[in-house]
């Protein structure tokens, strides 16, 4: 979400560490409804927690689609590599299931 | 009474559209597509607390006209809103700081005329009140941000707030009209806003590290249709197509 901007004389713009040249991004959780649980909406880019969190209101709650919002650090998300996809989740374990179990007659209902 | 009551109203409901109509300038040119949304949420709540006064305004006034042509068929001198809404976007720090000078008038505001004893007015109150302490947020936000943030920031947020200073007066003029109001318990005390008006900015521009301007110089007269030389040109943008096409609609 940034892009060059035009620059008055003398103007300067730091690199912040961690960013596109810009402001920090924000991964957004919205919780839809009291008892139900805060889901990744998207994420934002905001200078710090509170305008992030206003910036994840404007952008995600617009029609009324929450009653909380968390904000996160996209930094402190540390994810699973896509490259080892096939290592860490298409393991052949039926066994692990429960409907792999025959009941013997003699258990009835369970 | 229902005269005092519709120039209150028309007050009321230019000063949100013309604030509306300066923020809406900014929609598309933002520099971040967070911020973009938060200005067009801002424009488009005081546009609909704007709706709300005219349609009122309309009804007071018994003539005929409803909020399109309170809002569109008005001329310079006939539209009251405080000067300060009126004024250029400039950088950030000048939104920002006119953004921040009306949410702090207009929390109070709406707070006091919830609480009156004229019931539409008191319901459009109830609902703008909610809005208006967001904006508040947001804008404080910005302003603390800004003023105590770089070298750079904060002397645009300074420069912003000295810029707008002259004009804030203004929010706070106060004539026979809104002393009748007053009296029946239905308009707001002026100077009872300005004192947590003055609280709130004294607040925020001190966990800014800004300064409080001390100029004592006043630029008052909107709210009788003496404007400053920015409102012609507002009004010219938002009301051409209006007047080119009466009547035209999506």
């Amino acid at each position: 979400m940034s892009y060059d901007a035009p620059r008055i004389e003398g103007e300067v713009d730091p690199e912040i560490e961690g960013t596109r040249g810009g402001m920090p991004l924000w991964e957004v959780f919205v919780r839809a409804a009291r008892g139900l649980n805060h889901v990744h909406a998207g994420s934002v880019h905001a200078a710090d927690a509170e305008s992030a969190i206003l910036a994840a209101r404007d952008v995600y709650t617009r029609r009324s689609e929450g009653v909380s919002i968390w904000v996160v650090p996209s930094t402190a998300i540390h994810a699973s590599d896509p490259n080892e996809q096939d290592a860490f989740f298409e393991g052949d374990h039926p066994y692990r299931h429960p409907t792999f179990y025959e009941i013997p007659e003699e258990v009835g209902q369970m | 009474m229902s005269s005092a009551l519709l120039t209150y109203l028309l007050r009321l409901g230019d000063d949100n559209m013309i604030v509306a109509q300066r923020l809406g300038e900014l929609v598309s040119w933002m520099p971040e597509l967070e911020e973009d949304i938060a200005v067009a949420n801002l424009s488009l709540d005081h546009l609909g607390q704007a709706r709300a006064f005219y349609t009122y305004a309309g009804e007071v006034e018994g003539a005929g006209r409803d909020e399109d042509a309170l809002a569109m068929g008005r001329s310079e001198r006939e539209f009251n809103n405080a000067v300060l809404v009126e004024q250029p976007n400039g950088d950030f720090g000048q939104t920002t700081a006119r953004q921040f000078l009306v949410d702090a008038y207009q929390v109070p505001l709406y707070r006091t005329l919830a609480a009156g004893a004229d019931e539409r007015l008191a319901g459009i109150a109830a609902k703008a009140e909610k809005e208006a302490r967001y904006h508040l947020r947001y804008s404080s936000g910005w302003v603390v941000r800004l003023g105590d943030g770089t070298d750079e920031s904060h002397r645009r947020m300074q420069a912003g707030i000295d810029t707008m200073w002259v004009f804030a007066a203004d929010l706070f003029a106060s004539d026979a009209a809104e002393e009748e109001l007053l009296a029946a318990d239905v308009a707001a005390d002026p100077d009872v806003l300005r004192t947590e008006w003055a609280a709130t900015v004294a607040d925020v521009l001190g966990r800014a590290t800004l300064d409080v301007p001390t100029d004592p110089y006043e630029r008052t007269g909107g709210r009788i249709g003496l404007h400053t030389e920015h409102l012609g040109h507002v009004l010219t943008e938002m009301q051409w197509l209006h007047r080119s096409h009466a009547g035209a609609a999506w």
